[in-house]
């Protein structure tokens, strides 16, 4: 995985609540069988109509935010299914942070497998980046999202924090635990499927 | 002081445990399924990884598989390249598959418990939310990213950080068990919290409204814990879950030995404190539709849909979001749940479409027509079921009524497979979310139990089943 840069770019405001994954990337896209490209697919149903035209009204298409690294969005982001395209549609479509004031658990997980950083802020903080048209810097190291009036501090776990800094993988971490793996399984109780 | 059942399942699963660190915690059981899978397996072969405990991991395909003729070619090529490429990782890592011709197969959350694959007392882990339908069982069970599955796959584990504990009680009796359904109570309790009142938390489901239920319905009280937030749903097992367990295809050979150990360890000790609790009586539960689109925005069958203001409780955000909900639904405040016509009805999905739910959708649909104006369909949840449902005479019943009656997958409930709703079209749904456009772009969804679906698949637009006879 890639290590986490701090990014500094215009806020995309998406004023909703409840953003579930099915919005996020519809199901006729998790039916491709790789990791990548899924960018163009981000928000489908909102971004383009049944000709699949532009919607102007949709903040996805205004040239504004074309460039944005970072998602503003209101209360209980990506709720519903597990499906990890949501995380890689945002990151393939080139978000790097999600803020909200809060997030549902699966989502927020699978961001931190995909180097993106979940930030939860209060509600009306929330409120004040979605009305505002800003630029804003996100400091993971210091845990700061700066914008031009102020520095707002966020809250992330230590080591979840590091493995965004490190670009960690999972995996390799966990292997290092092979022998505590093995003792486990000869005193397990729970017999095999088969 | 006392432990709650999750936390003696948790403390019996850690591996590695660090302070202010996420555990290790042993997975005792893997379902996987054709779509979350894939780029998994892609990321094993990169790092030249095995699967670790091929024999704790079972798979079906069951999101993308018609549920029309089995014998036909799959015309979706996207959708036919998926379903191949689960065979071939099964193939390649020596993993147990129910493939699409197997009579094992089914909805990965139906065919676990049908097999015996999921037990009390384990952690299960699936890449799918609804994973939570095997906390039935009293069993850990949690959905997870693909990247998670990849970590399962390598290593049996998940780094996972301690979740709360939630208690929701249900007290009472109910006094019309056929008409108000697990579905309702479940509906009704999301309803109560909120979509994200279980955030963070493991729900115990708890007191004489959850222990009198069946297997059937306790699975869909837990199935449904995800849409209220909750990381997992857990019922203690009791007599009914050890009965239910018995004898199927993959119980353990030592079973009775496990279920005196269960009967000892699995339950909550009575000085146990959860971080937060919620009770309701069932008998102020009624049959449940869903008006909006998230499985919170919830009304009685007899009531009219609130206003965005009464529902919402003075929150700006709740207040925008049910504006929206009832444009994309086409609803208007102050309408009765009962006059709003339906165009399609599905009985179908891991919530709702195993033998009690289609036996109790049958009686109701005895000797009666479809409605003209309606198309319906019945989906069984696993290919087990739909036999069983056969032997029973069940399909007849349904197919009289004209009724579809198909085979097994995850189908309409969200629509990779070509069961969809054409834009503008309402349906009345046995499934878990309403969200926009997920039975098709542009459909809407009212979510409800099968008696309520059937009912409204009769008479073409919701109907209080209180006021059926339905024993």
């Amino acid at each position: 995985m890639k290590p986490f840069q701090n990014v500094k770019s215009i806020v995309t405001p998406l004023d909703k609540v409840n953003v579930d994954t099915d919005q996020i990337i519809p199901k006729q896209f998790l039916k491709l069988v790789q990791k990548s490209g899924f960018g163009k697919f981000l928000f489908f149903n909102w971004r383009y109509d049944e000709n699949e035209n532009m919607k102007s009204d949709f903040v996805l298409n205004d040239p504004k935010y074309n460039g944005s690294k970072i998602l503003v969005a209101g209360d209980n982001f990506g709720c519903g299914s597990s499906r990890e395209h949501a995380v890689w549609a945002l990151d393939d479509y080139g978000f790097s942070v999600v803020i909200s004031s809060s997030f549902a658990d699966i989502f927020f997980s699978n961001c931190f497998k995909n180097g993106i950083l979940p930030i939860s802020l209060d509600s009306k903080i929330i409120q004040k980046l979605l009305q505002e048209s800003n630029v804003v810097e996100v400091d993971l190291e210091n845990q700061i999202v700066r914008t031009s009036s102020e520095d707002i501090p966020f809250e992330i776990n230590s080591h979840k924090k590091k493995i965004l800094l490190e670009g960690l993988d999972d995996i390799a971490q966990t292997f290092q635990y092979e022998d505590k793996i093995s003792i486990f399984e000869e005193k397990s109780t729970i017999p095999s499927v088969l | 002081m006392g432990k709650t059942l999750f936390e003696k399942i948790w403390e019996s699963h850690i591996v590695v445990e660090k302070q202010n660190e996420p555990a290790l915690i042993y997975i005792d059981r893997h379902l996987v399924h054709e779509v979350t899978s894939p780029q998994a397996f892609d990321g094993l072969r990169m790092n030249n990884r095995k699967v670790r405990r091929p024999d704790l991991t079972i798979a079906t395909m069951d999101h993308n598989v018609p549920t029309s003729d089995r014998s036909l070619p799959i015309l979706d090529q996207t959708s036919a390249v998926q379903i191949k490429t689960l065979e071939n990782n099964c193939r390649d890592f020596g993993i147990k598959l129910f493939d699409i011709n197997s009579p094992n197969q089914g909805i990965v959350h139906v065919i676990g418990p049908q097999l015996g694959i999921t037990l009390p007392g384990s952690t299960i882990v699936c890449g799918d939310s609804h994973t939570s339908t095997h906390g039935a069982f009293g069993a850990l069970a949690l959905g997870i990213g693909t990247s998670e599955v990849e970590h399962v796959l390598a290593s049996q584990t998940l780094w996972l950080e301690k979740p709360k504990t939630f208690e929701i009680r249900v007290e009472g009796k109910r006094n019309n068990p056929h008409a108000v359904t697990a579905k309702d109570i479940i509906l009704s309790i999301i309803k109560n919290i909120g979509t994200a009142g279980g955030t963070g938390t493991v729900i115990e489901y708890r007191g004489e409204g959850i222990t009198d239920l069946s297997m059937d319905q306790r699975m869909t009280i837990c199935n449904m814990s995800i849409e209220g937030g909750a990381r997992a749903g857990l019922i203690a097992p009791d007599q009914k879950t050890f009965d239910y367990l018995r004898n199927r295809e993959y119980t353990p050979k030592n079973y009775e030995s496990l279920v005196d150990s269960w009967k000892v360890n699995l339950k909550t000790d009575s000085d146990a404190t959860f971080d937060k609790t919620f009770t309701l009586d069932i008998n102020d539960i009624a049959p449940q539709v869903s008006w909006g689109t998230n499985p919170g925005m919830t009304c009685d069958v007899d009531e009219s849909i609130p206003s965005p203001d009464e529902f919402s409780n003075g929150d700006d955000n709740q207040k925008r979001g049910a504006e929206k909900a009832l444009e994309y639904m086409d609803l208007e405040s102050g309408t009765m749940i009962e006059d709003i016509a339906i165009d399609r009805v599905f009985i179908g999905s891991c919530t709702n479409a195993r033998l009690e739910d289609l036996i109790e959708a049958s009686k109701i649909v005895q000797g009666q027509k479809v409605a003209s104006s309606v198309s319906a369909m019945v989906v069984p949840g696993s290919q087990m079921v739909k036999k069983q449902a056969e032997e029973m005479g069940l399909d007849k019943i349904f197919i009289n009524a004209n009724f579809e009656w198909r085979e097994a997958g995850c189908s309409m409930c969200l629509g990779m497979n070509p069961d969809i709703l054409s834009p503008g079209e309402r349906c009345a749904s046995t499934s878990n979310r309403n969200f926009e456009g997920r039975q098709g772009n542009g459909g809407r969804t009212h979510l409800v139990s099968p008696v309520m679906a059937a009912a409204a698949a009769i008479n073409g637009h919701f109907v209080d089943v209180r006021k059926l006879d339905l024993n």
